[in-house]
């Protein structure tokens, strides 16, 4: 049934299918991967981008936020930088394309674009859901990316590090990674803009961590001033996994960035937190759902928002626990520094619990600095304004301690501080 | 050093007066006790001598070297050498005390026009001025003042003290907490720091901390005013008579 037939499709939803029909010559695959890439851009044509009446999408209206969509760009280019992290290994990936050649000790690597073109990527692409507008974007243009299988046992000494840099244009990408038993590993997926230039960029990485994994998993979103950003992850977590998710945006113009877990093992564990840095005339939507659905497993969630300026952030979590997952412990909070009078911020949070032995809590504060501490900052002859820039760093520094990895700390300080620098 | 004429100050959000026409002289190289029951106004003044904004001045003046501080912002008093060792030390979750500590160092350099130092300079003042008040190198790995003890914190505000180098120590209820070998400890810190051209203001409650840092001259706090002043021996007196007297001789 086609609800939406007759619909006046907007300049950006009519640029999107437009640019499909030019692209998909080119965009590797063919077979089951044309036949799904065909399926996912002909429900974005009959859904067209989600309003604020899809209640998924309430906070981010994408059709009236997405203005325009720019064209495909084979010429934009740019250069990788150095990792985040000292040591670490570079996986490149350079306006959407994938390095051929990279590779990282231990782990079984290969292109996702080679996973387009033999077929295997076929069944990944698929939307999760109705309302899935990021997964259907993504699957229809996805052009290339990593598939990062991490045998059991491996234990990864050097980060890894996924960056995928732009200049312009759209990049779609997926990492898709597989951790085996009782894997170790630190995994940075790095998003940054070389210029200013509007693009459009859209990643969906599928994770799963098999029993007794333990892994670190950092997003850093770091795109132009002019950038959408639409990313999703999607995670499993095995019996006694677990798993450190950090998400921090700290750049673009639209972002969504959604986290959907699957607590699928006994004993499991999932830590989130998350940092917004939002400044300018940014609209930042971190979306979060998680479902405990086995017994004895626990997930914390913390968010932590910064908001100078017009900028406009959005977090909804949702925890679901099913009837049979007695014991869960699930915890979340979002808490807001609001630092301009224009600047906005909607918290959602949802529980929907149907076990009766459990513990879930859910809480959410907006704060603004802190005067008796600003005080003391300041009777110690530190001045007003690197006193707030103390306190605001604190705020999200707190966070970031808690990973307890040194060089990782460092970086992350680093660039969390470059960025308050340029916009407190 | 200091002087304070006829101040008249009250709470900026709900406007009432503490502070009713205080005077009160203190010179280079003295150090002055303030004494008072609870609800004088010590704290108060505390307070207005660092520049916290919750309190408004509606009369008089504070001199400092002869001049007006009341414009003055808190770094900018701090940076002129004023020194508030606070009787509640604020926690700073998310704050290193290293960083703060150099920072604040360098921060009142900067504003005396005098060189940033390099941080091995900056080790080993730390260091010096922590063992001195037996503060352990753990303790300064934590976030400002999060998780110290009573006495750690009020530790942890002398050592910045001998690491700023104030020239007008104020010390506010600094033997609140502490047990004997603490203040002590403190007592130490705070004599250390005593020159000829240095002034400390003791407010406290007691005597106690009175053997240990021993005042020149004595200052009974009631109702936002200086009601009595003396040398040391009116510090015995308050301890042996308590207030009564005094505040009924004022009244």
């Amino acid at each position: 049934m086609n609800m939406q037939t007759g619909m006046k499709l907007s300049v950006a939803e009519t640029a999107l299918c437009e640019a499909y029909d030019h692209a998909i010559g080119e965009l590797p695959g063919d077979g089951a991967v044309l036949a799904a890439r065909d399926v996912l851009i002909s429900d974005f044509k009959d859904a067209g981008l989600p309003t604020r009446r899809v209640e998924a999408w309430h906070y981010t209206d994408l059709k009236a936020l997405l203005r325009a969509v720019p064209a495909f760009d084979p010429a934009a280019s740019a250069a990788k930088v150095g990792p985040l992290v000292e040591g670490a290994t570079v996986l490149s990936v350079v306006n959407g394309v994938a390095d051929s050649r990279a590779s990282a000790e231990g782990v079984t690597l290969r292109t996702f674009a080679d996973a387009l073109a033999d077929g295997t990527a076929a069944e990944g692409l698929t939307a999760r859901d109705s309302d899935d507008t990021i997964g259907r974007i993504n699957g229809a243009f996805v052009r290339d990316g990593f598939v990062l299988d991490f045998p059991a046992g491996t234990e990864l000494e050097a980060p890894l590090e996924i960056q995928a840099i732009q200049n312009a244009g759209q990049t779609h990408t997926r990492f898709p990674a597989t951790f085996g038993a009782n894997t170790k590993a630190t995994v940075i997926e790095r998003y940054l803009a070389v210029s200013d230039n509007a693009a459009l960029v859209t990643s969906v990485s599928d994770i799963s961590l098999a029993d007794g994994a333990e892994i670190t998993w950092i997003i850093f979103q770091g795109q132009g001033l002019a950038d959408t950003h639409l990313g999703q992850i999607r995670i499993t977590l095995g019996t006694d996994a677990k798993l450190r998710l950090y998400v921090i945006n700290a750049g673009g113009k639209l972002v969504r960035q959604e986290i959907h877990v699957v607590v699928a093992g006994e004993g499991s564990d999932l830590i989130l937190r998350g940092i917004n840095l939002l400044g300018g005339e940014t609209h930042n939507d971190v979306t979060f759902t998680v479902g405990h659905n086995v017994p004895n497993t626990t997930s914390t969630e913390v968010i932590r928002n910064v908001i100078f300026d017009r900028a406009r952030g959005v977090f909804q979590g949702q925890i679901r626990v099913a009837p049979d997952a007695q014991k869960t412990d699930a915890k979340m909070s979002c808490n807001t520094l609001l630092l301009s009078d224009e600047a906005d911020f909607s918290a959602k949070p949802e529980l929907e619990i149907f076990a009766d032995d459990v513990q879930c809590g859910h809480g959410a504060t907006v704060i603004d600095i802190d005067h008796v501490q600003l005080f003391y900052l300041m009777a110690r002859g530190i001045p007003e304004n690197k006193a707030r820039a103390m306190l605001v760093n604190a705020f999200v520094a707190e966070i970031v301690e808690e990973l307890e990895d040194e060089p990782l700390v460092e970086a992350l300080e680093g660039v969390i501080a470059a960025w308050l620098e340029k916009h407190a | 050093m200091l002087e304070i004429k006829n101040l008249h100050a009250r709470i900026a959000e709900d406007g009432t007066e503490i502070i009713r026409g205080l005077n009160l002289t203190v010179k280079a190289g003295e150090v002055a006790a303030i004494m008072g029951p609870n609800g004088s106004g010590k704290s108060t003044l505390s307070y207005i001598l660092a520049g916290r904004e919750d309190y408004e001045v509606t009369e008089g003046e504070i001199l400092y070297n002869g001049e007006s501080i009341l414009e003055l912002d808190p770094s900018e008093r701090a940076a002129k050498g004023i020194f508030l060792a606070f009787q509640y030390p604020v926690e700073i979750p998310g704050v290193a005390t290293m960083q703060f500590l150099k920072v604040a160092m360098n921060e009142q350099r900067k504003a005396r026009g005098e060189a940033e130092l390099t941080t091995p300079d900056f080790m080993r003042r730390v260091k010096e001025s922590a063992a001195e008040l037996k503060i352990a190198p753990e303790m300064l790995r934590r976030p400002l003042n999060v998780g110290f003890s009573g006495g750690e914190k009020k530790r942890a505000e002398i050592l910045q003290m001998s690491l700023l180098e104030p020239k007008l120590c104020i010390l506010d209820e600094t033997d609140s907490g502490l047990d004997i070998d603490a203040l002590k400890i403190v007592a130490d810190g705070v004599n250390a720091l005593r020159s000829p051209d240095r002034a400390v203001v003791v407010i406290t409650h007691y005597q106690r901390l009175l053997d240990y840092i021993v005042p020149d001259t004595v200052h009974v706090l009631y109702k936002g005013q200086v009601i009595k002043s003396g040398d040391k021996t009116l510090a015995h007196e308050l301890e042996a008579n308590g207030y009564a007297d005094i505040i009924d001789a004022a009244a």
